[in-house]
């Protein structure tokens, strides 16, 4: 399965991109369990780099964010600045229940809950934490809504 | 105890009778008994016994003396409490806000009479980190968003030359006001916040969890619910180990040894998802025993699966001790004495590669551990070197630990029923993570909900001591050091 998402992936990157993805990742709040399953992609089983798929250091690099964690008090601005020096199309994925909508940890005087009242989302991708697979699934659609944007031209 | 004589009392505790300290809870008991209460509780490892001492701090003067000066771990206890209870130590050396990142709001969460209403401003803007002067240093400020895939928190160094002369670590980030939101939650919904304080511990703050309530209802679970503990926790702490020995590759960028150790963890991951139906285990362990039994084919695949890892990751521990520059990289690197580890007192890894001499499986055995042979693993250099032999040491018994419970497996009944528990009992639930104990105290109120919860991780007990462990190193060495740690931030902010 992990073979098969990848060839599509590739291929749609290909097309859309022109040869490779860069991704980089915010953790707002997570309990660690999205940001290793993020982490697995890179791993020997998964390795999605050879899909053309890479984790970039720097927002500025990247075409996209995948954010992990309701956003706590003390990482709404570091959420918004790294949203802010992305370059346009900015395409945010929301990975795993707390980002998409606070998870089990709800609303509190410490955590505002899901991203999406802080930054626009293209993609939400489910789990508790979302298996690699699944995360993958939820790249290749956000590739779908980069190519939607591009079209747009916004 | 009168406030007045909490000084001579834990001088005489942790001083003479060499005990430890375990955690220091606060707990707004006004709707009890009129006033606020610390507990502040040592383990004497010898003896297998805990002592509690606790002090009352009525409304009027919610003071009380600060024993940071003497007992340096308490730091971030007495902050703490200072931020989310509003309880004062008078004299304590730094009284910068912790949780709340420098800002002396005047609300305090944790109080019963604090009213919801949304997130807690934030008025300062980064008053609370170090600044560092002088014509030779070189201020070098890192995250909170970090270049790999990993977990937010501010790093400071002050620097000369390429010689970390002092690092100033802002954590608490990812502080989601979990022991608020437990408040008021059914034993049997709680579970699923404890279970999210971090993902690669929960088995272990499950069990934590798990037998604070047990402890407090006075039930005893099944021998086989205790050896499946056993079972769970320990396939945790392998996963974790050996996934930190490939982490640690990372750190000097020793390709081989990173993809060896994140392949074998993800067979890991997947065994426990065939087994357990989760990666991380998740939603294994509940109070009364384990939501999850196993059967005889899982078993046979389990035992045949440790069988194969067994013999990988002792190749690619040969081919990682055999190395000439990895073990250059990390001899000497990132060393930590007895004394400052017993300063602060570490737990774990950290602790036990100084030579500290804890773990609490062996120390206030829990679940099926009397019942199981192992060792305890001790270096006593503290450098990365030790840390990550502890791990290995520590990864080969939690295979035949896995061995003995899959011989061993008594039949019965996983699952023992909570009764109901007396109102305002508290109770104390430990278990040893991959990264150290982890302690949960717990105070219920009626019906079996929680009335205060405080969750005291092995990250919380050792991060302060990562700061000390980068001295003197030169700055492309701290991602190595900070990975022989491998602290998980989400534990330590909650």
């Amino acid at each position: 399965m992990n073979e098969e998402l990848g060839k599509d992936m590739k291929a749609r990157i290909t097309k859309v991109l022109g040869g490779s993805l860069h991704i980089r990742h915010v953790d707002t709040g997570s309990c660690n369990g999205c940001d290793f399953e993020m982490g697995a992609l890179s791993n020997p089983i998964y390795d999605i780099s050879r899909f053309g798929v890479s984790f970039s250091a720097s927002p500025r690099q990247a075409d996209m964010l995948m954010v992990t964690g309701g956003v706590t008090r003390a990482l709404q601005k570091a959420l918004l600045r790294t949203y802010a020096a992305v370059p346009n199309p900015k395409i945010v994925l929301a990975v795993g229940a707390c980002a998409i909508g606070g998870g089990v940890f709800g609303e509190t005087y410490a955590n505002a809950g899901g991203i999406d009242q802080f930054v626009p989302v293209y993609v939400y991708i489910p789990g508790c934490p979302p298996r690699p697979e699944a995360l993958m699934q939820g790249i290749l659609s956000a590739i779908d809504k980069y190519e939607e944007v591009l079209k747009r031209g916004n | 105890m009168h406030k007045e004589h909490l000084l001579p009392a834990c001088q005489y505790i942790h001083g003479e009778r060499k005990a430890r300290l375990f955690t220091m809870v606060g707990n707004d008991e006004r709707q009890i008994n009129g006033s606020f209460s610390l507990y502040y509780v040592f383990a004497i490892d010898e003896i297998h016994f805990f002592v509690t001492i606790k002090i009352a701090l009525s409304q009027v003067d919610p003071t009380f003396p600060s024993l940071a000066a003497y007992i340096p771990a308490l730091d971030w206890y007495e902050r703490e409490v200072n931020d989310l209870l509003g309880l004062r130590a008078i004299g304590h050396p730094n009284r910068v806000p912790l949780i709340l990142h420098g800002d002396s709001l005047g609300i305090h969460p944790l109080c019963k009479d604090y009213v919801e209403t949304g997130l807690l401003p934030q008025t300062s803007d980064m008053t609370d980190t170090v600044e560092y002067m002088g014509e030779d240093v070189t201020q070098i400020p890192v995250g909170p968003i970090h270049a790999g895939i990993i977990e937010p928190g501010h790093f400071r160094f002050g620097a000369v030359g390429d010689t970390i002369l002092h690092l100033d670590a802002k954590l608490f980030y990812t502080h989601r006001g979990i022991e608020k939101t437990l408040e008021g939650k059914t034993v049997q919904e709680a579970r699923f916040l404890i279970e999210r304080i971090c993902c690669v511990c929960n088995v272990s703050h499950s069990a934590s969890f798990a037998q604070a309530v047990e402890s407090a209802a006075g039930i005893e679970i099944s021998q086989r619910a205790k050896f499946l503990r056993c079972l769970y926790l320990e396939l945790e702490r392998l996963y974790n180990h050996v996934g930190d020995v490939g982490n640690i590759c990372s750190g000097y960028g020793f390709a081989v040894g990173s993809s060896q150790g994140a392949r074998l963890k993800e067979q890991l991951l997947q065994l426990n998802e065939r087994l357990t139906g989760h990666r991380y285990l998740r939603g294994t362990i509940v109070p009364g025993g384990v939501n999850c039994d196993l059967d005889e084919a899982e078993l046979v695949l389990l035992m045949e699966s440790i069988n194969e890892i067994d013999v990988d990751f002792q190749e690619f521990v040969d081919i990682l001790l055999g190395h000439e520059i990895a073990m250059d990289r990390m001899e000497t690197t990132g060393k930590l004495s007895l004394q400052q580890v017993d300063d602060f007192e570490a737990v774990g890894i950290a602790a036990r590669a100084s030579g500290r001499d804890v773990d609490c499986r062996r120390d206030f055995p829990y679940a099926a551990y009397e019942q199981l042979d192992f060792a305890v693993v001790l270096q006593t250099e503290g450098d990365v070197l030790a840390r990550i032999k502890v791990r290995i040491v520590e990864a080969f018994n939690s295979m035949l630990l896995i061995r003995q419970i899959l011989s061993r497996l008594p039949k019965g009944a996983s699952q023992t029923d909570i009764p109901l528990i007396e109102p305002y009992t508290s109770s104390l639930g430990w278990s040893e993570s991959a990264r150290g104990e982890n302690t949960h105290w717990i105070m219920f109120d009626k019906n079996n909900t929680i009335y205060r919860y405080r969750i005291r991780s092995a990250a919380y007990s050792n991060w302060p001591v990562v700061p000390l462990a980068v001295e003197g190193n030169i700055i492309p060495d701290f991602p190595l050091i900070n990975k022989s740690f491998e602290l998980c931030y989400a534990c330590c902010d909650r």
